[in-house]
């Protein structure tokens, strides 16, 4: 091959490869978006009062604990039938941050004592850590509500997509 | 256990099928007649009235149903997570009052975290009747 054609491939190849960081594409190792996950009962009664919570965004211990508490979840009653509650506990649990592959569940679960188990995300290290930078009065604005609101700023969360390129800010 | 008995036929009563408001009304009656004899029929009125009636919970918040349904049950209400409620009424929304187990499961929590007790059938029947008369 000629001298110069080699130098066109090797300068197309690094702006490749530098165009697919910038997007995103090969941050974070295990890739920062959660997997898609899906059960119908857990779609169904854990978005009817609040954003569905990906359910890799907290390990199995607090998930249990969660699905143990619900006639007192945040200060309401959130009761379901026994069956409705096992099987939705046990998605969680296999789901659950400490099962995950993803950057973001990893980190997560690593922020957190192991002799604890948060059940708000918010009050977790990892969250305190990522969003530093907002202030409670942010948080409280009309549009957000509280920090309990992820899909607020983060429209893909319900999907499990944190990634900050797609952070919007309401006012 | 004859009293076990009533509940778990009430409750299979109430989990046959029920396409339409009224025939989950007239289940309701037939579990109030059944609990009492003196049962004199449903009132929207109450029912407007126990819609509305603010109480003190033991929280100390003053506390009824138009707190997240809003005042006029034509109109979507909000959780306190922020998440839209479909309209109360079936006239702004005919999905209300057509599955039984979902409406026993929406009076078996917001009347504990309303009224911080169970609801009676009167109760029940009176707070659907006002709703469906809602136009």
């Amino acid at each position: 091959m000629k001298k110069w054609m080699q130098f066109l491939i090797l300068i197309g190849s690094v702006t490749a490869t530098g165009t697919l960081l910038a997007s995103g594409g090969m941050e974070e190792g295990g890739g920062s978006s959660l997997p898609p996950v899906s059960n119908p009962k857990w779609k169904a009664e854990c978005s009817s009062c609040h954003m569905l919570y990906h359910p890799g965004l907290l390990p199995e211990r607090s998930w249990k604990k969660m699905m143990g508490g619900l006639d007192q979840h945040f200060g309401e009653n959130a009761s379901l039938d026994a069956q409705t509650t096992k099987e939705i506990e046990q998605f969680l649990a296999a789901n659950s941050a400490d099962r995950q592959t993803s950057r973001r569940s990893q980190r997560m679960v690593k922020s957190i004592p192991v002799d604890s188990a948060p059940l708000r995300i918010s009050e977790t290290k990892y969250f305190a850590a990522k969003h530093d930078e907002i202030s409670a009065a942010t948080f409280k604005r009309k549009s957000i509500g509280s920090a309990a609101n992820c899909a607020a700023c983060h429209k893909g969360a319900e999907q499990g997509n944190f990634s900050e390129s797609q952070v919007k800010i309401p006012r | 256990m004859n009293k076990i008995l009533l509940v778990a036929g009430v409750a299979a009563s109430l989990n046959a099928f029920a396409a339409t408001p009224q025939e989950l009304l007239r289940q309701y009656e037939a579990q109030a007649k059944q609990e009492n004899a003196a049962f004199a029929g449903f009132s929207a009125e109450r029912g407007a009235s126990f819609f509305r009636t603010e109480r003190q919970h033991s929280n100390g918040k003053q506390v009824s149903c138009a707190t997240c349904h809003t005042a006029d049950p034509r109109n979507q209400g909000k959780t306190r997570a922020n998440k839209v409620i479909e309209p109360l009424a079936p006239a702004a929304n005919p999905q209300r009052f057509t599955d039984p187990a979902k409406v026993e499961k929406w009076f078996g929590r917001n009347c504990k975290d309303v009224q911080e007790r169970a609801c009676t059938t009167q109760e029940k029947g009176d707070f659907i009747q006002y709703l469906v008369n809602v136009k």
